[in-house]
């Protein structure tokens, strides 16, 4: 009697606690993101096409990618030279350089925005002297750029430390002995090992980069037409009580994410195959 | 091409690694580097390579064939660098690992594709694995790449051939194969080589010459019978085998082992395999220990004794004169060193 007990518990555990997780998954991710795609279709395809014929949407949407063209290739290079720097050399002030990289983590997105407002607003010599020579960078494209670079700085760095200090610096070595030079070294052997690496970072930065709201609503002064990235635009239509209109340009940020997700699972699954041949 | 490497010295933050090294290696020779870990061996070996910096000082000098190489990138060396774990690259394939440094080469002396493809192949030959150039480092067995290390440090077409630890990661057997291999190789293409390693078997096995390290300084420099017959000190006696210590006095030019030691003691090394046990001391020679452990397995019987300080002796001798007696554990017999080697140092092990 008593094993029969124990393979009922046994049983019944996991389902509940299967049955738990579905429920919590439903409520808080699918139901939203169903919500994002009802809402935006609720006065049919028509309107929904319709959100995108105005041009301040599609300018939100350029700003936006451009954004993240900037930010992203900035952080990417920036990423790998840092995660180079900390993981094939000892050096002076290491761990400072791997907390400051850390820094945009634990500072929120908002503070980080008021960051450059104090730092270029008009109170400061710097932001006197930009105003003087007519250089725009709060509440203009260079702000919503620098913030989201400050943003998305630590995703590639924080990838790719741990991944470049495992691997060590014993195939750079060889590779020296062999004759190569630093160029040669860091297409042929750095970067083709951690090229996974890198574009899980490069996935997750590019998501953040164009999902970013709160450093960039603080920098932009929402101005439509110049300002607005996505979702600036998205909480511009909303106050307005445009839902149709916030909707239908959430469903883009939404498909981006759900592409993302798609992309990490593969990149990770690649990795994962990697490392069991690595390890046989 | 000869190597000399002139008051050598490197520091690790307050650590030496290397105090004041002076090393010639003579042409077309086969030197090893043998000593325990922690002795410098490696960090020597990896400062001959230029993959380590030296601390800087006037008369400290590397010289390759006479001419000092100070200062010459890495590159310009041309040196042959066989690492200890292989450090092959994961991602490339055997014929892209044994390509790389032909591959990388620029100006006059880059090989067109079909010259490097010859000569790649030409080496996976000589390494005597046709047939597996597209397999990747990991489908490879732990001997296998480290002949694709080797072949990949040879087709840069080195000066001379250094080793950190060549077989430090193989299985008994790999080993011993690929030691043979190894020495059949270098007799074949007579590269000056050095290799470090810190078992004594393989050094005496594999060497022309042995170059016992301890402690960042060199003890001996000799052929391999040289050290082994005629060690300089205590510590290359106790490192090149087992030895055993006793202690005793010279009494009108015989050693006389006090049991238990009295006075003044001079330490007498000698090797388990100078030693006599004989079943009783008619001649007056020898002093008492129990056997406690015989072993037979093996080309030479191994035997385990205490004396009355409960002090271990090991011996050894052939099979024909362990039937002579046919000692067992727990046998008391009488042991007779026949060679004792003195050093006037103190040391002990």
């Amino acid at each position: 009697m008593r094993n029969v007990s124990i393979n009922w518990k046994d049983r019944i555990i996991p389902v509940i606690f299967i049955i738990i997780s579905v429920l919590f998954l439903t409520l808080f991710l699918v139901l939203p993101l169903a919500a994002v795609f009802m809402e935006a279709f609720r006065k049919g395809v028509e309107s929904y096409c319709a959100s995108f014929k105005d041009p301040y949407a599609w300018s939100s949407i350029r700003l936006t990618l451009l954004t993240a063209a900037i930010a992203v290739p900035m952080n990417v290079v920036f990423g790998i030279v840092a995660a180079w720097c900390i993981a094939k050399f000892e050096f002076w002030g290491k761990n400072v350089l791997i907390t400051l990289i850390d820094l945009p983590f634990a500072v929120s997105p908002v503070i980080a925005g008021l960051i450059f407002v104090l730092a270029f607003g008009r109170q400061t010599t710097l932001g006197g002297w930009l105003i003087d020579h007519d250089i725009k960078i709060i509440f203009a494209v260079p702000g919503i750029v620098l913030a989201t670079v400050f943003v998305t700085f630590p995703f590639v760095a924080r990838e790719l430390i741990p991944l470049m200090q495992e691997q060590g610096t014993l195939e750079e070595e060889a590779a020296v002995s062999l004759g190569a030079n630093g160029w040669d070294i860091f297409w042929k052997i750095t970067l083709p090992n951690i090229k996974w690496g890198l574009l899980y970072g490069v996935i997750l930065c590019n998501a953040r980069a164009m999902g970013e709201f709160g450093a960039v609503s603080v920098v932009s002064g929402h101005i439509r037409g110049e300002t607005n990235t996505m979702p600036l635009y998205i909480e511009t239509l909303h106050n307005g009580y445009d839902a149709v209109g916030a909707f239908s340009v959430a469903t883009l940020l939404a498909a981006l994410a759900l592409v993302t997700l798609i992309a990490k699972a593969i990149v990770e699954w690649k990795v994962k195959r990697e490392r069991m041949i690595d390890n046989s | 091409m000869s190597i000399e490497v002139k008051n050598i010295t490197k520091r690790f933050g307050k650590f030496t690694a290397l105090k004041n090294v002076n090393l010639k290696v003579p042409d077309g020779e086969l030197v090893a580097l043998l000593g325990p870990s922690g002795s410098g061996k490696t960090t020597l070996l990896r400062i001959i390579a230029g993959l380590e910096e030296f601390e800087p000082n006037q008369n400290a000098d590397i010289l390759f064939q006479g001419k000092s190489v100070v200062g010459n990138k890495i590159a310009e060396r041309k040196v042959g660098f066989v690492f200890q774990h292989y450090a092959l690259f994961r991602h490339l394939k055997v014929l892209d690992n044994i390509a790389f440094g032909l591959r990388v080469r620029r100006g006059k002396n880059r090989l067109s594709r079909t010259e490097i493809r010859n000569r790649v192949l030409e080496l996976i030959h000589l390494i005597q694995l046709d047939g597996l150039e597209n397999r990747y480092p990991d489908q490879l067995s732990g001997g296998q790449r480290q002949r694709v290390a080797l072949a990949r440090a040879l087709a840069i077409e080195p000066k001379f051939l250094l080793l950190d630890e060549p077989f430090g990661a193989l299985d008994a057997r790999v080993r011993q194969n690929l030691r043979r291999w190894l020495r059949r190789l270098h007799d074949e293409i007579k590269l000056t080589s050095v290799f470090v390693t810190h078992d004594q078997e393989e050094a005496l096995e594999l060497a022309d010459r042995v170059i016992v390290m301890n402690e960042g300084q060199i003890e001996q420099d000799g052929t391999p019978a040289e050290v082994f017959h005629h060690p300089k000190n205590a510590f290359v006696m106790d490192f090149l085998g087992s030895v055993n210590l006793f202690h005793g006095r010279v009494v009108s030019g015989q050693v006389v082992f006090d049991q238990p030691p009295e006075g003044k003691q001079t330490q007498f090394f000698v090797r388990p395999h100078e030693i006599e046990l004989l079943p009783d001391n008619r001649d007056g020679a020898g002093f008492p220990a129990t056997v406690r452990r015989v072993q037979l397995a093996g080309s030479i019987a191994k035997i385990e004794l205490t004396d009355r300080n409960n002090k271990e002796i090991f011996v050894e001798m052939s099979h024909e004169k362990y039937l002579l007696y046919q000692f067992d554990v727990t046998d008391t017999v009488f042991v007779v060193p026949k060679k004792t080697v003195v050093f006037e140092e103190d040391y002990s092990i």
